[in-house]
């Protein structure tokens, strides 16, 4: 358990830096934890993260990967509907690093 | 990437030195109190814990001959030593099979046989101590129970049920490791590893029938709670969400519409996974299989199929009869649990699929065993059909198939290195390091034959080398579903009946 500072404000997050509870999330808290991992948001990161979230507010977990890469491609683009892409914005797979940021639970299981 | 050296691959595989200690600081995150109340464990470190850790071993020891005869037949012949691939990818000679089992086999003597009672520094006897606690924490959670060395050991002996048995101790007295602990509380909540509701899975089934239209211009089915339904799939929840798992489902769904049979997918049952058996609970182990026996019953179907989950099919195989059973409701006529390969191989003997296997021509692939189903199981009626099964089928919808090397493949096969409860970020040095001699074997046929593709039918393998892969220089996206081959190979004509 840590925490991590935006704004002033000390937030509570888990070891592996996710949020512990997720009201706590503002796009100011997103950037600080991205900042942490050395990763700069661009607005492609943004449209990741926003989709994340709106999904997740209606489904209560983040989208499989496949509907994710839909997503954005239609979106962002057919060049951009691949996990090639989402890996090259979030190295560290998107699912489980743009959720970080997205300030949502980190996906368990065999994943 | 970590900060952490990945080993080298070689032009041929060598036993290295011996490095002490060079994996004691690898701990998994602690499970949470509240991970450990939803698999019924205490919160933390419980009041007397020394006396009841040893309690429960004698407990275990008690229930079970297997557990005693392992720890009390060892003869310390070396055999194992070399067989390990943590031992071989960390050089920590704790690592060995022979050394992990002694860390518990030390204490089991201390206080379960008279020798270590009276005379404890004369025979390695130990006390339940914190350190060794520790150090069980450590090096128990290093091992990815998939029993090769076992298979090496002149006694049987196998080590995967001495690191079940140290971490069902150790959940006992209250610490738990995180990842399992915490996914099989989430199981027993929403019926699977991930968490996923079934509206959510509702939504992912439908995306994937607008894709197979999209891309084939058929309508292939993902049914969700059928009533009546002949077939229930039983599959991991991997399969619902990450890359390259998808595409195996896609496989399966093919493949049921091909043959024209009436499935569906609970969403009560929306798991194969059994992560209990990592942590050596019984009592999960059977919570768990119960919901498959419940499914099955409410959604009368007349045959369960497993899809792609390594050590599922061997808690199916092996242990979902005496855990869940008896299945006198299913049909005879077919084999209780089936594997997806049976169901596909079947299909392919009788002639009833069609295949375009050029559809796979840029791959040359390479099949890896998974653990649990080389070592723990059997697919067929033939000995060896494990091993036969799946390779037939990927001969099936590949022009270019080649295996690696005959001592790192069929019962001998090495661990992807991320099994039995160990696929997880805080253990990512530990699971690169593991990877190694597996990754040794594939450069040999990638160098020597153009491998460009691994096929698998575990989960966990298909994570583990997505993550692992790179630090090895290869492409994430080198492994696959076997059934992902099928998929890109399989043509759907028209239902005949």
């Amino acid at each position: 358990m840590g925490t991590i500072n935006v704004s002033g404000k000390d937030i509570e997050v888990d070891e592996e830096g996710y949020l512990v509870n997720r009201s706590d999330w503002t796009e100011a808290v997103g950037t600080e934890m991205a900042k942490i991992d050395n990763c700069d948001l661009t607005q492609n990161h943004w449209e990741v993260i926003n989709f994340l979230r709106e999904y997740y507010d209606e489904y209560q977990i983040a989208p499989a990967v496949r509907v994710l890469t839909k997503a954005i491609g239609k979106k962002l683009g057919a060049d951009k509907g691949n996990s090639k892409y989402l890996y090259e914005l979030f190295p560290y797979g998107p699912a489980k690093q743009a959720c970080k940021y997205a300030g949502l639970p980190k996906p368990t299981g065999c994943v | 990437m970590a900060d952490f050296q990945t080993p080298a691959l070689r032009e041929y595989p060598i036993i290295p030195l011996l490095h002490e200690g060079t994996m004691a600081h690898s701990r998994p995150f602690v499970a949470k109190p509240e991970h450990q109340a939803s698999v019924g464990f205490p919160g933390e470190l419980v009041e007397n814990w020394e006396q009841k850790a040893v309690d429960k071993l004698g407990e275990l020891v008690s229930k079970s001959r297997a557990l005693q005869v392992f720890l009390d037949s060892c003869v310390k012949c070396g055999a194992c030593t070399d067989k390990c691939h943590y031992y071989l990818g960390t050089e920590d000679p704790k690592n060995m099979p022979v050394a992990r089992q002694d860390l518990l086999r030390s204490v089991y003597r201390r206080y379960f046989t008279f020798a270590g009672k009276y005379f404890p520094k004369l025979v390695g006897a130990r006390d339940m101590t914190k350190d060794v606690l520790d150090e069980w924490y450590t090096y128990f959670h290093q091992c990815s129970q998939c029993r090769r060395c076992s298979v090496f050991c002149p006694y049987g002996i196998d080590t995967a049920e001495i690191s079940m048995a140290a971490r069902d101790v150790m959940d006992h007295v209250g610490l738990g490791q995180k990842y399992s602990n915490e996914i099989i509380g989430k199981l027993h909540k929403i019926g699977n590893n991930l968490g996923l509701p079934e509206p959510a899975l509702r939504d992912t089934l439908e995306g994937l029938e607008e894709d197979v239209k999209d891309e084939t211009g058929v309508d292939v089915k993902f049914p969700l709670d059928v009533k009546g339904a002949d077939i229930l799939l039983i599959t991991p929840s991997a399969d619902f969400f990450a890359e390259p798992h998808i595409d195996g489902l896609i496989g399966y769904a093919k493949v049921f519409h091909a043959a024209g049979a009436s499935w569906t997918i609970s969403s009560y049952a929306s798991e194969a996974a059994n992560f209990s058996m990592f942590i050596g609970s019984h009592d999960n182990l059977r919570k768990v299989a119960l919901r498959i026996r419940k499914a099955a019953l409410d959604l009368g179907v007349k045959r369960i199929i497993f899809g792609e989950c390594g050590h599922a099919w061997r808690v199916a195989y092996s242990f979902l009869n005496t855990l869940a059973g008896p299945f006198e409701f299913l049909d005879p006529k077919y084999p209780v649990p089936q594997h997806i390969c049976e169901y596909t191989y079947d299909l392919i003997q009788r002639g009833k699929l069609n295949f375009d296997k050029s559809a796979n021509d840029n791959l040359v692939v390479t099949f890896h065993d998974s653990c649990n189903v080389s070592r723990a199981s059997r697919m067929g009626d033939m000995p060896g059909g494990q091993f036969k099964i799946p390779r037939e089928v990927i001969k099936a919808c590949v022009n270019n198939f080649h295996d690696m090397a005959p001592d790192t493949i069929n019962e001998s096969t090495y661990c992807c290195g991320g099994g039995g409860g160990l696929l997880t970020d805080d253990l990512m040095e530990l699971r690169v390091k593991g990877a190694m001699p597996r990754m040794q074997a594939l450069k040999e046929v990638v160098d020597e034959h153009g491998v460009n593709h691994v096929a698998a039918i575990c989960a966990i393998c298909k994570s583990q080398y997505t993550k692992v892969l790179p630090y090895y220089k290869f492409e994430m996206d080198m492994i696959g579903s076997v059934h992902g081959l099928v998929s890109k190979a399989i043509r759907l004509n028209p239902v005949n009946d």
